[in-house]
């Protein structure tokens, strides 16, 4: 739909952020070896379920680094001229959940902190079915020709 | 073994049940040594740990069977036929249920094996047995990695496996520095949700006997045992207990340093270096000696090397550091002003912004 009001750079770096992290966060599951994935030329690491983990965690940064980056410009200035489209609004507030859930997903692997089993289980799931959520989100907003999060007012 | 039977004063078995006031408990005491403490170790301490004297192990297997007894309830029960995995090649069945009786490894019917190791340091020959079993990590990668919130630690030190949750997939094995836990294929989530796809079935290991201790009673295989080899209590008691005999008898500490530190201490009196090159493979319980003569296969599954272990999850430690910074960078950088100027109307591609 129309014309994207922000840099092309951001967009990109989030798509890059939220794509890698897709990858690296279902390789947690024990699947690569399983089904082939480390056989693909390129893809062996994947079966490597620490390293996985750690880039994971790198890309992360790269997501918070970005989320850090337009939240700050939109308390300076784009919110007066911007208006998030009711799928970004949506996408805002699921990537609000996986930011949240992560932070206490990375939380509770430090040493020396020990969580109620519960509270761990919900963390868990709640980070698998988000990231399952924006999946389709972006698939809908992908149909609807509209995946801008943003439009100018 | 045995070369040094002295008990240092500290948290013992008789201690704990003396404090905890078990009735009957006494019974099973030896008369001897009562140079115990009077402490109650419980998890409003904070981590419990437990203390392996492995001076005085001299492998008679009962902590092995009393493992057995009273975990009983909790072993798994499969549903046969099992469900044909996908790709057969990849997933293959883990059965040990017509195997339970094996108890010279870590089997899902096996939570504690016993290894053998005949040493001859400072001019002495020495015979150690070692219970082994889950070493309960203070930062266990199996609870920190598991995908479904499945392997969980406790604040009582005790890293446990939901069976209800587990779905098989072993990468707890896989990531547990000494391959601790092991699988049951045909129980479990897994049969209910995609059996031929998902899963293969639920890992089991040590779980302290959980059972005993929310009664305040000592796990299965501190009770029993007749030489006393296992010394259970807070975290910070056991250490200093553990640094107090390795003195007293110029030996070596287990589990202080290993991935990070673990609540479960050995201490021995030759070096763990020793003891792990040549550790035997099949030793089973109370045998090893002349049994596996020539034998030179390494550390098997289910069978628990005694190597130095780095902290495996230190890079995620560290990395999480990385996590809280980039937050504030990205907002600093927003407030330098990067990224703040609106591009023009004009700017190409219009909704590839995902
Ligand atoms: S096998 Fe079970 S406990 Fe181990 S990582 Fe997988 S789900 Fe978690
Ligand atoms: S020894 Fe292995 S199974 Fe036990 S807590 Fe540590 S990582 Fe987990
Ligand atoms: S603490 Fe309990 S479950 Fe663990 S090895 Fe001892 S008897 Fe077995």
């Amino acid at each position: 739909m129309q014309v994207r009001p922000y840099s092309a750079w951001i967009s990109r770096l989030f798509i890059l952020a939220v794509a890698s992290l897709t990858l690296t966060g279902f390789m947690q599951m024990p699947l690569a070896k399983r089904y082939y994935v480390t056989m693909v030329p390129g893809l062996a690491w994947t079966g490597d379920f620490f390293l996985v983990h750690k880039l994971h965690y790198l890309l992360a940064t790269l997501l918070l680094f970005v989320v850090g980056l337009v939240v700050v410009n939109w308390i300076k200035g784009w919110n007066r001229q911007l208006s998030l489209t009711p799928l970004g609004m949506a996408r805002v507030g699921v990537v609000a959940g996986l930011v949240v859930s992560g932070g206490l997903r990375v939380y509770r692997n430090l040493p020396g902190v020990t969580l109620h089993p519960m509270a761990i289980l919900t963390i868990e799931w709640v980070h698998l079915v988000l990231v399952m959520v924006l999946g389709v989100l972006a698939l809908v907003a992908l149909l609807r020709n509209c995946s801008a999060y943003a439009v100018r007012k | 073994m045995s070369k040094n039977k002295k008990q240092v004063g500290a948290v013992s078995r008789r201690g704990f049940l003396k404090a905890l006031g078990v009735g009957g408990a006494g019974m099973l005491i030896p008369t001897g040594a009562m140079a115990a403490q009077e402490r109650v170790p419980s998890s409003s301490e904070g981590e419990l740990a437990t203390l392996l004297d492995l001076s005085k192990c001299i492998g008679c297997g009962e902590c092995v069977n009393a493992c057995r007894e009273s975990n009983a309830s909790k072993f798994p029960e499969p549903v046969k036929p099992y469900p044909d995995m996908l790709p057969a090649k990849r997933a293959k069945t883990e059965d040990w249920s017509d195997k339970r009786d094996v108890d010279d490894r870590l089997t899902p019917y096996n939570w504690l094996s016993l290894q053998n190791a005949e040493v001859t340091y400072k001019g002495e020959d020495y015979d150690i047995n070692i219970p082994r079993r889950c070493m309960h990590c203070q930062n266990p990668p199996c609870a920190n990695m598991c995908p479904f919130g499945a392997a969980n630690k406790e604040l009582s030190g005790i890293t446990k496996i939901n069976d209800a949750l587990c779905m098989g997939g072993a990468k707890c094995r896989a990531v547990c520095p000494w391959h601790i836990p092991q699988r049951q294929s045909g129980v479990g989530l897994y049969l209910n949700l995609m059996p031929r796809l998902a899963g293969n079935g639920v890992m089991y290991k040590c779980d302290r006997c959980y059972q005993l201790l929310d009664k305040g009673e000592l796990p299965a295989c501190i009770a029993v045992c007749p030489e006393d080899v296992q010394t259970i209590g807070p975290r910070h008691e056991i250490v200093a207990r553990a640094k107090a005999l390795a003195a007293e008898m110029d030996g070596f500490i287990y589990g202080l340093e290993e991935n990070g530190g673990t609540n479960t201490l050995y201490v021995s009196p030759v070096p763990f270096e020793m003891i792990n090159q040549v550790i035997d493979k099949d030793s089973g319980k109370g045998v090893g000696k002349k049994a596996n003569k020539g034998r030179k296969k390494g550390l098997g599954p289910g069978k628990p090397h005694m190597d130095a272990v780095k902290d495996v999850m230190a890079d995620e430690t560290n990395l999480a550091t990385a996590t809280l910074v980039a937050p504030i960078a990205g907002i600093a950088a927003g407030f330098l002003g990067l990224a703040s100027r609106l591009s023009t109307g004009s700017e190409e591609g219009g909704d590839d912004a995902s």
